[in-house]
């Protein structure tokens, strides 16, 4: 606190030499302040969206350095479901390295840069208002629009600093149909996309009096306009052009280099920005213009129970990523049949489906597929299985664990929901996947092998959970250890074939024992294997948490 | 009469940090009993211990005559506990709280909760992440009163609430006293203290430091007394007990000791005595005879009348003395 309230104090001094009652007064002191809180987290955003974008066009370099190659890449991607992941058709008239940057990566880009203009200012307007935080400040010599005037200045510092990173690495990689103007063109783009975002986020902040609800609001409209631009890009193009992701890439970087979409984006910015100044006049500080949803009065019978009371607190989470899961299952269902085609030409996926040992390119291509389900449900295990770290941390375990409720009964209604939860991603995403790839492939048999195929990584993933019960057990400040089993299995399970790791590599994660279905033939005896481990896991977890203090927040 | 509560000597460290340093205290079935101390004292790491949250590193601990580490379970079916700083789940409403938690401690009164939630001017629709800090504390204190416990541990219960509130607070304790509940109310607010408290304990680093009803501490500590005299008062320094004597014309001013305030009386009398004031030492003076030197280190010496013990702080004698009687 005391960190925080020094520049405000060296604000306050030095104010009455500025003018004294702007609305816009302690801006500055506020930017400075934003700047030096998020370092770390802005610098993380950076280098990761900078060396993400890097190393995807070194190896677009990389795979497609002949004409033939390049137009065997514009033979995989001339299909609807391939437009809808990607971009507009005409980047595919000229396919550079360049435009396959446009094509494929500035879409998915442009969501993730919207995330993060988001996160800034929900983090610095709302989330700075519903700690209490924000009175604290305003009540010095800090101006009315002083919060959101900095919060937007700190986006676009971040989003121009992204454009000047991705403009000089392009540049600096060198690489054929990617030069300088070009490269800036991109990078603007993103900064352009960006303040759109910041600018949604201005608005949604006024909205709701909760730092979730308002990003959730804003990321719902990034969502809408990727929705758009893929349905336009299949389809209808005018509806790509009601979305600000559609206009970016209308740019045609690297192909047509065009500038004008990128103020399409500045006035819709600068629009919903002061829309947002001038919504935030008409709240009280620490308010939403919506007023805050009432509730029960009284508790169902399924929520005083322990297990009621897990469901419901990770319920928001598990539908979340059951949605997301089931979405990429039908995504990827939906090209299974032209799977075969698509992976073809390129020669390192090939060669690791060999490896895999697949009857069929599409039996492979859904192996792999089950890896990537597979990880992402044990990101949300891993996830729920840490919920009892932060209801300890929070300080709401303790007034539980002082009624009539055991500690292994709380802690073990936590760790069911995690592993029936965890289990039931691993169903829903194959029966998506398996549902959209029978239609897709036109073979209905391929429903239950995909559902089966999800399914066997279900003992894989309470083995993720055991780990994390283990650490929250024994040592309860270590939670984040426990996201190494993902991370790994990641790098194991996707990158591993391709890299050709050693099998002892691949088989410290447990997703590398489970049987590689539908390629591979069902296998017992790993599973149940795996089951037993991960009993041995939370048994030992509970142990641990039944034997130590309970932290005190 | 049963304990509720004894616990002797008992230690906890945390890293480096003795939290409890020997800490004894003993609670009657069916008082309610005062534990007073600073922040960091100890008080809010003996409660938790109690609730079988945190385990001592030694000392013996019985609760309602059980063990609160094994016997955990059990035991907080037959106590409730409201926490200093109350956390709500942000999505769940300030209704649903109530039921949850009193619900898993075995029981819920319907008919007892509504008419606390009404009491306590309690909105039971609104979502934890929207309640004040007042309010959040008042949903802790609905749950716990609205089960049937036999104990109830209070851990600075009333932070956050307003002095109506407050007084709510105080009706429904004494409410449950009567009802021959046992309450464990550690507090900062001494008038809270003074109205509700049958005996109070004094922790200070760990250590309880006095322990006892109200009366007794009073008598052991000092009585002012401020006077107006017919003649000058003169010679009352030489009456054991009579401390800090100021005398300004036919004005006279000392404290005395509970054991010579009757020698000091008629030392008075024999001047003439036209008024009489003088008052029982307050809780507040009793605390900063423990703290004062505390208080002194940190550049207060305070003013006018709860100061003046800590005049006579430097002799730890204080806490010798208080500790003697129990």
């Amino acid at each position: 606190m005391t960190s925080t309230l020094a520049p405000l104090d060296a604000s306050g001094r030095s104010a009455p030499t500025r003018t004294a009652s702007g609305a816009f007064t302690g801006t500055g002191t506020l930017v400075r302040f934003g700047l030096r809180r998020d370092r770390v987290r802005l610098s993380v955003w950076l280098l990761a969206l900078t060396l993400g974008t890097l190393a995807t066009a070194a190896e677009y370099k990389e795979l497609y350095s002949t004409p033939g190659e390049r137009a065997l890449a514009v033979g995989s991607m001339d299909s609807p479901a391939a437009l809808a992941m990607t971009g507009p058709r005409h980047y595919l008239s000229d396919y550079t390295a360049g435009a396959m940057l446009g094509h494929q990566l500035l879409g998915f880009m442009a969501v993730l840069v919207g995330l993060m203009s988001i996160l800034i200012v929900t983090r610095h307007t709302r989330e700075e208002e519903e700690t209490g935080r924000a009175e604290l400040v305003r009540s010095t010599v800090v101006g009315h629009h002083a919060h959101l005037a900095s919060a937007l200045t700190l986006a676009v510092v971040a989003d121009l600093a992204l454009a000047l990173l991705l403009a000089l690495g392009l540049t600096a990689l060198d690489i054929d149909g990617i030069g300088p103007g070009g490269a800036l063109l991109y990078g603007l783009a993103h900064a352009a996309i960006g303040l759109v975002f910041a600018g949604v986020a201005a608005v949604t902040a006024q909205v709701t009096a909760h730092t979730r609800g308002a990003a959730g609001m804003a990321f719902a409209v990034v969502g809408a306009a990727y929705a758009l631009r893929a349905s336009g890009d299949v389809g209808n193009d005018a509806l790509s052009w009601l979305s600000p992701i559609g206009w970016i890439q209308r740019t045609y970087v690297f192909v047509d280099d065009r500038w004008w979409p990128l103020a399409l984006c500045l006035v819709l910015a600068a629009l919903s920005a002061a829309y947002g100044c001038v919504l935030s006049t008409r709240r009280d500080v620490g308010a939403g213009l919506r007023p805050a949803r009432l509730g029960r009065p009284t508790a169902s019978d399924a929520l005083t129970r322990p297990l009621g009371l897990a469901l419901r607190l990770h319920r928001a989470t598990l539908l979340g990523f059951g949605a997301g899961l089931c979405l990429m299952g039908v995504m990827y269902g939906s090209i299974l049949g032209e799977a075969a085609d698509m992976v073809k030409d390129i020669e390192q996926v090939q060669e690791a489906l060999a490896r895999i040992g697949g009857s069929t390119v599409a039996e492979s291509f859904a192996s792999m597929v089950m890896v990537v389900v597979a990880v992402a449900a044990a990101v949300y295990v891993v996830m729920a299985a840490l919920r009892p770290r932060a209801e300890e941390s929070a300080g709401r375990a303790e007034p539980l664990l002082a009624t009539g409720l055991s500690r292994t009964r709380w802690l073990g209604s936590h760790v069911a929901v995690a592993l029936g939860g965890g289990t039931a991603l691993l169903v829903v995403a194959g029966l998506g996947f398996g549902l959209s790839g029978a239609a897709s492939a036109g073979d209905r048999d391929l429903v239950l092998d995909l559902v089966a195929a999800a399914a066997a990584y279900a003992p894989a993933l309470w083995v993720t959970a055991g780990v994390a019960v283990l650490v929250f057990g024994w040592f309860p400040r270590a939670g984040a250890v426990a996201w190494i089993v993902p991370a790994y299995a990641f790098l194991a399970g996707y990158l591993g074939p391709i890299l050709r790791l050693p099998d002892w590599m691949m088989n410290l994660s447990p997703f590398g024992h489970v049987p590689r279905l539908p390629a591979a033939g069902m296998d017992w005896t790993p599973l149940l294997a795996l089951t037993a481990v991960a009993a041995g896991l939370i048994l030992l977890g509970l142990l641990g948490f039944r034997r130590r203090d309970l932290e005190a927040t | 009469m049963k304990k509720a509560i004894s616990i002797a000597g008992l230690h906890k460290s945390f890293g480096r940090t003795h939290a409890l340093d020997g800490l004894d205290l003993a609670v009657e079935a069916g008082e309610v009993h005062g534990f007073l101390g600073p922040n960091g004292a100890g008080k809010s790491t003996t409660i938790r211990i109690l609730l079988g949250l945190l385990r001592a590193d030694s000392g013996g601990v019985r609760l309602l005559g059980k063990d609160p580490w094994k016997d955990a379970v059990e035991l907080h079916r037959r106590l409730a506990y409201v926490p200093g700083d109350v956390e709500l789940w942000p999505g769940l409403t300030g209704g649903e709280a109530i039921d949850l938690l009193a619900k898993l401690r075995g029981g819920l009164d319907r008919r007892r909760r509504d008419e606390l939630v009404e009491r306590f001017d309690l909105d039971p629709v609104k979502k934890g992440r929207a309640y004040s800090k007042g309010n959040r504390q008042k949903v802790a204190i609905v749950a716990a009163l609205a089960s049937d416990a036999e104990l109830l541990l209070l851990d600075e219960p009333t932070t956050g609430l307003d002095p109506l509130m407050e007084v709510v607070f105080q009706d429904v304790v004494l409410q449950a006293k009567a009802a021959g509940k046992t309450v464990l109310l550690s507090s900062h607010i001494l008038a809270q203290v003074e109205k509700l408290c049958d005996r109070v304990s004094i922790v200070r680093r760990g250590r309880t430091v006095q322990s006892g009803t109200l009366g007794e501490m009073r008598h052991l500590t000092r009585t002012t007394v401020e006077a107006e005299t017919e003649r000058p008062a003169t010679g009352l320094d030489a009456v054991p007990g009579v401390h800090g004597l100021e005398v300004t014309g036919r004005r006279v001013r000392f404290a005395v000791d509970g054991a010579h305030l009757g020698a000091a009386m008629s030392g008075l009398g024999e001047f003439g005595i036209r008024s009489l004031t003088s008052h029982p030492p307050t809780l507040e003076e009793l605390m900063l005879r423990h703290y004062g030197d505390e208080l002194a280190s940190n550049g207060r010496t305070g003013n006018g009348e709860p100061a003046q013990p800590s005049d006579a702080a430097p002799s730890t004698s204080t806490g010798r003395k208080g500790g003697a009687p129990r």
